[in-house]
């Protein structure tokens, strides 16, 4: 069997695609390598998502999976490890199995980058974590630590002086990039210590993270002891399996402009792994929907 | 069989002095991972005789979080004979839970 389209991702983004393709009554298949919602699913209370004041991460991501369901998308959960271009179709290969469709959007996302540390795997959730809003609930009364200087930094260190007793937050560069609103309120906690021009570049454990070595620019490496540590060191596309194919910028991101079309004909991308400006839900839904009414022209003209 | 609630408590009786290899599923209600799990869990609950599943919150059982080092969720522990033989923290489809239980 050929699919119409064939979604890669059950993101926002993705399932935003697979919703138009349905409507468009085309058949589509959405592949999901882990579980569906993506990001969003971390997120504890959406703010700035149109219609809705409030609403969780979950419930949103749920609401979604069961739109799509309902309008009778086919989901299933296979990580996508290939993508290959045979003239008019193409083949999707999962760790499973070979689908063959019209088109495919590739809606894969993003991970936290990670440091790079030698432990840094095996210490995740013992003490590691990259996700304070999910995680910072173990700390409280305890010291931890945020590396990183951008918004997500910022508001992992914020949301963390409420709860923790003491947040160090560290930076390889003399000042932040974020916000400057969230920076004032940073600066007013009492117990956030900044420091300044330095990595992290050793993870001390015995069983759980006990210390972690801070190396200033200068040279000079101090042992901080914390229970936790929160990674916020920003994110990369998950494109790595489509390279080969797909035309990707410096940083990963695959090149497309507003239209989602990528270098291969009948192949588009929508959400967070595209380049562009701002990566927030409602443009991952808005490029699930161009992207998925590109391929449905697509399909009509051939 | 049914998710079992335990707590301080009943952790000893229900977890420790099991004769069955339990998984242990820490959860919280604010957590979005955790709630897609939850019916994984209760499926594997239903159909398995030779697996006891129980269930944390880790909210009301802080104690008991603590104790097992517990500090990402979800995160799924699996006891033999009183003892933490093997332990997940994140997502894991269906497939992967009952790797992690050796079904």
């Amino acid at each position: 069997m050929i699919y119409d389209i064939i979604v890669i991702g059950a993101g926002p983004s993705g399932l935003t695609a697979a919703i138009y393709g349905k409507r468009a009554n085309k058949n589509v298949l959405v592949l999901e390598a882990k579980t569906y919602g993506g990001q969003i699913i971390n997120t504890l209370d959406i703010e700035n998502y149109p219609v809705e004041e409030h609403i969780s991460g979950f419930e949103f991501a749920t609401k979604l999976y069961n739109q799509v369901k309902n309008l009778g998308a086919e989901i299933v959960f296979e990580k996508v490890v290939e993508i290959k271009n045979i003239g008019s179709e193409k083949e999707v290969i999962t760790t499973k199995n070979t689908y063959k469709a019209k088109t495919v959007i590739i809606a894969t996302g993003s991970e936290n980058r990670k440091l790079g540390l030698e432990n840094e795997e095996e210490l995740v959730g013992k003490g590691l974590s990259y996700c304070a809003t999910c995680d910072g609930a173990f700390y409280k009364k305890k010291k931890v630590a945020v590396v990183g200087g951008g918004n997500t930094a910022l508001e992992d260190a914020l949301y963390l002086a409420d709860v923790a007793e003491k947040v160090y937050l560290i930076h390889r560069r003399d000042s932040f990039r974020g916000e400057e609103s969230t920076i004032d309120q940073l600066k007013e906690k009492e117990n956030i210590e900044f420091i300044y021009n330095s990595n992290v570049t050793k993870l001390n454990a015995n069983e759980r993270l006990e210390s972690i070595e801070v190396t200033n620019n200068d040279g000079t490496i101090q042992t901080i002891p914390v229970n936790g540590l929160f990674v916020a060191v920003g994110r990369i596309p998950e494109n790595e399996n489509f390279k080969q194919l797909i035309q990707v910028d410096d940083s990963g991101y695959i090149v497309a402009g507003e239209d989602c079309h990528t270098n291969v004909e009948g192949i588009y991308v929508a959400g967070d792994n595209r380049t562009k400006e701002v990566r927030q839900l409602v443009t991952a839904t808005s490029d699930g929907a161009v992207a998925a009414t590109a391929a449905i022209k697509y399909i009509n003209n051939h | 069989m049914k998710v079992v609630e335990v707590h301080k408590d009943s952790f000893e009786e229900e977890v420790l002095k099991s004769d069955k290899k339990v998984l242990v599923d820490f959860n919280a209600e604010w957590c979005g991972p955790c709630k897609m799990l939850k019916p994984i869990i209760e499926e594997i609950a239903d159909k398995t005789e030779e697996v006891k599943v129980v269930s944390i919150n880790v909210d009301d059982e802080e104690e008991l979080a603590e104790q097992f080092s517990v500090f990402s969720i979800p995160c799924l522990v699996v006891f033999e004979n009183g003892k933490e033989t093997k332990r997940n923290v994140g997502f894991l489809s269906k497939e992967d839970v009952e790797k992690l239980i050796g079904e």
